[in-house]
């Protein structure tokens, strides 16, 4: 099949939205202009004319208002921001408005507005371009959460997201979009809130999201060297979970890692691990563990940037530790460039 | 004034001239001419080495810019206190702030003004009133009014202070801000740069046409002003008169400067190719250099070749430095004590 990479996929996604019904449309700051929102965005004004695709002041809220206002009477918008940071300014729209519109009036009062944002990571992104926030807008009730990570997924869930009735919220790694998956042309879509098993396995569960995804499937081909088979699932949504596909690996293998690229307290590693606790517990052979980021702010500075990470290699080491092995290097998920960038090819935009 | 505008672009060698004091005590033109160098230096220093890989962070240049930091912080006091933007180098060097950290900032280093953590988007050097800058749009207006009100509370003589792009003035931030400052009669100046962009956006698909940034916020009820950015007497005069009419309790002041930023939004390119801009239009801006006539004049070349040596240490220092421990990052973000 042909192969196209994560960013082409989203593209061809609003593409075909906009192609299927002229209630799409697509606006956000830059999605008009050269780069196209990572390229994510080129070719759709020309395409679909500028008033359905079209650029936006710096006003984060009002233009999330008015996303939600626009969907009121019938378009499925999707917006977009380069960095999920710069949304913060919108948190009362869409916890206030999107997320509760159709509840507060009683039904029947739908808001199906699609949020395409990007998490930054890398290159001195720091504190205030990097932040992982799937847990706060999981949080909400209302709001449907998507984190795709394979091409494939991006395409068949954004599909689905725009044509969703309810409010969601699209996370995009910016690590992912060059990478590439086969994506089928034609139009296909995928059930927010079904994860995918990636890899089956009987030792140990992996759950796993977004971009750290890849890096787990690295750990794990190495781990499978070591005599320890992982069953990988990849999340895809963190709201609605896909709890009867994790919990049905957890009674199969009687362990579990949940990996995030979050900060670790109160994320959706938390939710996760209390759930199976709750629901589960005897199931498990051993504690359930998560790997994801210390609760600290992400650090600009190179020399930081390193260890507060968690790649392959942590992914590897973690899992040693669960199964009380010793800890021990592993030549083949040493990386090959910079550790803050995805690869030596990128030449950002970051 | 038009003697002086001869001093500018005229007759640069002239010594008189380059010695004025403009209108009054605070500085002159020479000494904001050499601030204006500096930062264009220094700024100049960045780019080339940028592509190096050792600036590992988003980095907003402000060449052909200098003018509006030069002209409005030469008014200011160290007591007087700033806050910026994304776009912050200026600021914090005509503040005063000091060179070395920010260059170590630049390069995630912990002898940097914010020890590594910010990067270029969050210096900060408080013994000279810097007192930030953040990389979230119209994030610091509000802060700045804050400041006005804490100033005011106590008494204190200074002001506050706050840049912001023309990007700014759409996000509510800006108008809430506004609002408050104006019914509390809080001593703080808003100067907005005005560089026809956000990004890769022009200003036709984000403000109405005709649109004039001070006239809207003159109708808010705040005194406004509005100016050529590139011209650094200009700019000094008109923050001269804003800061006059604080001490003269007339309240919160705002002032817009035309400019142009010549380098791409982010980094250390040019990016005309790109077509989000005439290259023409570039080529006009650049005819209005703020350091036009100045930059070959023989009357600053020693200051220049000191210049030199002074920021090829600074990236030496930076270069030679240490990048943060990872206890050390702990402990600032508070989970070791
Ligand atoms: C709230 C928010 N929205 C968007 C961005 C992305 N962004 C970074 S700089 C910038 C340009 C803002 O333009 P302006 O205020 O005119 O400043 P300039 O870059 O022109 O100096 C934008 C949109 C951001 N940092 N924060
Ligand atoms: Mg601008």
């Amino acid at each position: 099949m042909r192969k196209i990479s994560f960013a082409q996929a989203v593209n061809e996604a609003i593409d075909m939205a906009m192609s299927i019904s002229d209630e799409v449309i697509t606006f956000g700051l830059g999605v008009p202009d050269p780069k196209g929102v990572f390229s994510t965005t080129l070719g759709l004004q020309d395409k679909y004319g500028n008033e359905r695709v079209f650029d936006m002041p710096t006003s984060e809220n009002a233009m999330t208002g008015i996303g939600i206002g626009s969907s009121i009477v019938g378009l499925r918008p999707i917006m977009v921001h380069q960095r999920v940071d710069f949304f913060l300014l919108a948190l009362d729209q869409l916890i206030n408005n999107a997320a509760k519109w159709n509840f507060m009036f009683g039904g029947d009062n739908n808001i199906p507005i699609t949020i395409r944002l990007i998490v930054g990571h890398g290159w001195g992104q720091g504190p205030t371009h990097s932040q992982n926030l799937q847990s706060i807008f999981s949080h909400i009730p209302g709001l449907k959460v998507v984190m795709p990570t394979t091409a494939y997924d991006a395409k068949g869930l954004l599909l689905e997201s725009i044509f969703c009735d309810d409010p969601v919220l699209f996370l995009e790694h910016r690590w992912l979009h060059g990478t590439e998956g086969e994506v089928p042309e034609k139009d296909y879509r995928i059930a927010i809130g079904s994860s995918k098993v990636i890899k089956p396995g009987k030792d140990i569960t992996l759950v796993s999201l977004s971009y750290m995804t890849i890096e787990a499937m690295r750990a794990v081909e190495e781990l499978e060297k070591e005599d320890i088979s992982c069953e990988l699932i990849d999340l895809r949504s963190s709201s609605p979970l896909d709890w009867v596909t994790i919990s049905k690996s957890i009674k199969k293998t009687g362990r579990l890692l949940v990996i995030d690229t979050a900060n670790e307290s109160f994320s959706i590693s938390s939710e996760i691990i209390a759930k199976a606790s709750m629901e589960i517990f005897t199931s498990f052979k051993s504690p359930p563990q998560r790997l994801a980021l210390i609760d600290a702010p992400s650090p600009t500075s190179f020399g930081l940037t390193s260890t507060y990470y968690n790649g392959a290699e942590e992914v590897f080491a973690k899992v040693l530790e669960i199964f009380d092995q010793p800890s021990k290097p592993n030549d083949n998920l040493k990386s090959d460039h910079s550790h803050d960038i995805p690869g030596d090819w990128f030449k950002g935009p970051f | 004034m038009a003697k002086l505008r001869k001093g500018v672009f005229g007759r640069l060698n002239s010594f008189i001239n380059n010695h004025i004091i403009i209108k009054s005590k605070n500085m002159s033109l020479f000494e904001m001419q050499k601030r204006m160098l500096k930062i264009r230096f220094v700024e100049e220093s960045i780019a080339e080495r940028y592509s190096e890989g050792k600036m590992r962070c988003p980095t907003h240049l402000s060449i052909g810019q200098e003018a509006i930091a030069v002209g409005v912080c030469a008014n200011l006091n160290k007591d007087d206190l700033v806050l910026s933007t994304h776009r912050a180098h200026a600021h914090y060097l005509a503040k005063g702030g000091d060179l070395k950290k920010m260059i170590a900032e630049i390069y995630g280093k912990v002898t940097g003004c914010s020890k590594g953590m910010g990067g270029s988007m969050h210096l900060i050097d408080k013994s000279v009133g810097f007192m930030g800058s953040t990389a979230i749009v119209g994030n610091t207006i509000p802060v700045a009014v804050g400041m006005a009100k804490g100033l005011k509370l106590r008494n204190k003589d200074a002001i506050s202070c706050v840049f912001f792009g023309d990007g700014a003035t759409e996000e509510g931030v800006f108008f809430e801000s506004l609002n408050f400052a104006i019914i509390q009669n809080l001593p703080v100046i808003f100067v907005c740069e005005n560089n026809l962009y956000s990004v890769y956006s022009g200003l036709e698909v984000r403000q109405p046409k005709g649109r004039k940034i001070y006239e809207m916020a003159r109708s808010m009820g705040i005194e406004a002003n509005h100016g050529n950015g590139n011209d650094v007497v200009e700019v000094y005069e008109k923050m001269l008169k804003a800061k006059d009419n604080i001490s003269k309790d007339k309240g919160p002041q705002f002032l817009e400067f035309d400019t142009y930023r010549w380098r791409e939004h982010c980094g250390p390119n040019y990016d005309n190719d790109l077509g989000y801009r005439d290259e023409s239009e570039f080529l006009k801006w650049r005819e209005k250099d703020p350091l036009k006539n100045v930059l070959d004049s023989s009357e600053f070349k020693s200051y220049i070749d000191s210049l030199k040596d002074d920021i090829c240490e600074a990236h030496l220092f930076a270069e030679n430095s240490k990048y943060p421990e990872y206890e050390e990052f702990l402990e600032i973000s508070g989970i070791k004590k």
